[in-house]
């Protein structure tokens, strides 16, 4: 009886060790680590592989000799205890030979290691700071600079009870408004740093993860071989929306680089005009809605209710329901307060418009007030 | 003892036994404080246990369902600190207090007081700690490891958990201070550290640890306590200090403490293989050494738990070649527990199948924790399911699967009456089965890319977590058999012998099943001949 169960257990734990295995065959039954994209990856991948087979093997042999014993040394077969309890040469052989293997496990290691930490000659330098809970992406040597956020479309399905299907949004939570781009070929350094709370960068296909920590700089360093587009996920807790800030990362031919490059510059340009506008009531809305939803409503939720004893509601605040509060309000959103991170720095003057514009009129509230991006420009 | 009672009846083995509800208030007997450990650590057992079944109801299938991010960040928050301090820890203490004073010859443990106190600031400790479920704001909900900045963030239960985590670890300190009192001041004559039974060794040794590691805890969220309150800045670099020096300081606690939850796991089952082995513990002394080394070196590793920091490189090949030797002496107790079985003659009665269960899946838990030393690989594995799966199977199949090994093993002794084996087994290979459902494929998410502590993920991550919510399903339910088993052996059932099991050697063996309320109130004399199990 249960030898039949211990050869069922033996046969499970060997299915179990040969899917592991079978490594890359099955995609949507994702077993194993994925080679990567760069150098550094595929060596990561490999010793992930050496170290596994090695104690995949020790596992088989201290395994079977202990099966040996269940099997054969039992006493139910009449097995008679031994009353041995030392063996000089079998203690120092099962001590001499881990260290062994252990020497050998850790010189490709540490050659693996030093080559990740060589950080230098690095042609494009892009600093990586975490928010809660977004990205932001400074190209240092272009002074291009702009935040990544979760997809719109994931952020609609993944609210709780929002009963749509995470099946039809097309890479549900691993999608976002501005991917990070770079060109194939070219050693990038990556500078990890945060402005909040501890994050952590992480795009599997480059073979590292590494801590954004607000005071710190990390630097990284990569050479992407491969054009396509690669999908990660902040990896260090950050606190409600943890699981809600993905990275997508396009690499890119040199030449397509460039365009990209400078269409963003053109970007920056036309967003920097739009401060001297003057804005419609209907404008504003729409932008405010948009912006509010990508900057605001994480915390203060898309109908502007909040957390209950966490994040306030904005329905109930004197700032946003009284004409009195609106200077107050301005500032809140330039500057922050406690747990409100500063949003001057991250948002345009004509954004911040829209988002107050929109924070007095949705849900409701109905003030009436417009405010134009010139209002802003005097707050701040 | 109560001297309250005045009038004794004559009873066979002496027991003055206080009644009502002062027996256990003001208990000094290590035998009741024991009980009321364990059936403390069951209780949280169950409470963490209904927060994991609430982690993997929502990661039953993409989308979020049923629980918002902020109080899934709660669940997993406080499922570790419960399971951690409130059923792992204690448990052992239990254990500890029942066995220590039987099988060193003692009557009691050294300070009785202080025994009933360390006990009785756990229920305090965790109404402050499971009080925050129901305040404004939630529960704690940055980590069980509390980095700062994030958990700084937290609102009115932050104080509520600092200070639960000072009085646990008031509790511990006075616990070890209670076992190494004991053991160094009560042995019967002729019991000497060598003849010491290994679970006394890795108490002893677990006892010191938590005196070396706890105060460091306190430390650290005291400091943080006062960053958020007083205006310091230990760990906000605005303020000129730096968060990750919390984790330097949080994990040369927690690394030792990964391990007070497993030595006396280790002490356990090197009780339990050979007295169903019917053989002598292989290696004896080089059980103690490793398990000592073990210990030591456990003060030198703790940067292996944040190698995406950013350390210089020479710190990271320290700390990873420091890690790697970890492996020789935890390799070296798996050896000899092998050949301890090795020619004997075996019987798989449950606390052996637990005790097997144990060494296998312990050493997965090894394999891959060996895998995670590996640096630049731990880049990749670092805050994933992978990690998830490796402590779990370290933790639940190693320390808790131990733990069970051992109620199995002493609780006729306990309660002198036999368990019934045929349900013993059932919970066996339903846990064993269903574990390995549970946390086996979370190698395969975090390999695979899923981080851990996220509410929800994307859908290519959807088969795995269902077979392992539904493992996690199996699993948490079977365990209600475990607390019908002991409640019917605790009611009655087979008379236990004084030995119970054929091949158990040592003090406590000596004493009748159930044991008289003090220990030995005589001395006994030990030879070489009547040491060791």
């Amino acid at each position: 009886m249960f030898v039949k169960k211990l050869k069922d257990g033996v046969v499970g734990a060997v299915t179990m060790f040969s899917l592991l295995w079978a490594g890359t065959v099955s995609a949507e039954w994702g077993l194993n680590m994925t080679p990567g994209v760069t150098p550094i990856s595929r060596e990561v991948y490999d010793l992930h592989m050496l170290i596994l087979y090695i104690v995949t093997a020790i596992g088989i042999i201290v395994f079977g000799v202990m099966f040996w014993s269940i099997i054969y040394h039992r006493k139910s077969k009449g097995a008679v205890a031994k009353q041995f309890h030392h063996n000089t040469f079998a203690e120092i052989a099962w001590t001499i030979i881990p260290i062994l293997i252990l020497v050998a496990m850790a010189i490709p290691a540490t050659k693996t290691l030093i080559k990740m930490e060589q950080t230098g000659d690095a042609e494009i330098t892009v600093k990586i700071t975490g928010y809660q809970w977004k990205w932001k992406y400074d190209y240092l040597e272009d002074g291009l600079s702009f935040y990544s956020v979760l997809a719109q479309d994931s952020n609609e399905a993944r609210q709780v009870g929002s009963s749509i299907d995470p099946a039809g949004v097309d890479h549900y939570l691993l999608d976002v408004d501005e991917p990070i781009v770079l060109p194939v070929g070219k050693k990038v350094r990556l500078l990890t740093t945060a402005a909040d709370v501890i994050h952590a960068w992480w795009v599997p296909a480059l073979g590292w993860k590494r801590d954004a920590i607000p005071g710190f700089i990390n630097d990284n360093w990569a050479v992407i071989e491969e054009p396509g587009t690669y999908r990660g996920q902040c990896a260090e807790l950050c606190g409600k929306d943890h699981g809600f800030m993905p990275i997508v990362l396009k690499a890119v031919p040199e030449a397509e680089y460039v365009a990209w490059v400078e269409e963003k510059k053109a970007e920056a340009a036309a967003r920097a005009a739009s401060g001297d506008k003057e804005y419609s009531m209907e404008e504003l809305m729409v932008n405010g809605e948009d912006l509010y939803n990508k900057n605001c409503a994480s915390c203060h939720m898309a109908n502007g209710q909040g957390v209950p004893g966490v994040f306030p509601s904005l329905l109930e605040s004197q700032l946003t329901i009284t004409s009195e509060g609106l200077a107050e309000h301005i500032d809140r959103i330039i500057n922050g307060k406690g747990l409100m991170p500063a949003f001057g720095e991250q948002l345009s003057d004509a954004d911040i418009a829209a988002v107050v514009t929109y924070e007095r009129n949705a849900w409701g509230i109905d003030t009436g007030d417009i405010v134009q991006p010139a209002d802003i420009k005097a707050a701040r | 003892m109560s001297e309250a009672v005045v009038h004794e009846d004559h009873h066979e083995h002496h027991d003055h036994k206080p009644t009502g509800i002062g027996r256990w208030l003001f208990s000094t007997n290590h035998k009741d404080i024991g009980t009321m450990y364990l059936v403390f650590a069951l209780i949280m057992f169950f409470i963490g246990g209904a927060m994991a079944m609430v982690i993997r109801l929502e990661l039953f299938q993409p989308g979020l369902q049923y629980v918002d991010p902020l109080f899934f960040n709660s669940m997993t928050t406080m499922h570790a600190l419960v399971m951690i301090f409130g059923a792992v820890m204690p448990a052992g203490v239990g254990l500890a207090n029942w066995l220590i004073p039987m099988m060193i010859g003692a009557p009691d443990m050294a300070l009785p007081r202080l025994n009933n106190m360390s006990f009785w600031i756990l229920p305090f400790a965790f109404a402050l700690l499971l009080g925050t479920l129901f305040m404004p704001g939630g529960a704690p909900n940055g980590g069980w490891t509390m980095y700062p900045p994030l958990t700084i963030q937290l609102g009115d239960a932050f104080p509520f958990l600092i200070f639960a985590v000072h009085f646990l670890g008031i509790s511990s300190i006075m616990g070890a201070i209670n076992v190494i009192a004991t053991v160094f001041n009560m042995r019967a004559p002729g019991m000497t550290f060598m003849r010491l039974p290994l679970f006394v060794w890795t108490w002893i040794i677990t006892a010191f640890l938590l005196i070396a590691s706890m105060p460091v805890l306190a430390g650290a969220v005291t400091m943080m306590l006062t960053d958020k309150f007083f205006g310091t800045s230990f760990f906000s670099a605005a303020g000129g200090g730096d968060p990750v020096m919390f984790q330097h300081i949080f994990w040369f606690f927690g690394h030792p403490e990964v391990y007070i939850l497993i030595l006396p796991a280790f002490g356990i089952v090197s009780q339990i293989l050979p007295t169903f082995s019917r053989k002598p513990l292989f290696g004896y002394e080089s059980m103690v050494y490793a398990t000592a080394s073990i210990a030591f070196l456990s003060f030198f590793v703790w940067a292996h738990h944040m190698f995406t920091v950013g350390m210089p490189l020479a710190g990271e090949l320290f700390f990873m070649y420091a890690t790697m030797s970890i492996a020789v002496p935890t390799g070296v107790k798996i050896f000899n527990w092998v050949a301890t079985m090795w020619r004997g003659s075996l019987t798989f009665e449950t606390p052996m199948l637990f005790s097997l269960a144990f060494v296998i899946l312990f050493s997965i838990g090894g394999f891959s924790g060996l895998m995670l030393a590996i640096t630049p690989v731990d880049f990749q594995y670092h805050d994933t399911y992978f990690v998830v799966a490796h402590f779990h199977y370290v933790l639940v199949t190693g320390s808790v699967f131990a733990l069970y090994a051992g109620v199995y093993y002493w609780l006729p002794k306990w309660t002198g009456h036999m368990y019934d084996e045929t349900l013993g087994k059932w919970h066996f290979w339903i846990s064993t089965i269903s574990v390995n459902v549970l946390f086996f494929p979370q190698h395969f998410l975090g390999l695979a890319g899923m981080p851990r502590r996220i509410p929800d993920y994307a859908v290519q991550f959807a088969d795995f977590n269902m077979v392992s919510s539904l493992g996690g399903f199996v699993f948490g339910v079977s365990q209600l058999l475990f607390v019908y088993i002991v409640i019917q052996c605790v009611r009655g059932g087979e008379k236990a012998t004084n030995q119970v099991w054929e091949g158990a050697h040592g003090l406590e063996w000596t004493l009748p099943s159930p044991p008289p309320f003090h220990s030995f109130t005589t001395p006994p004399k030990v030879t070489d001949a009547t040491a060791h199990s």
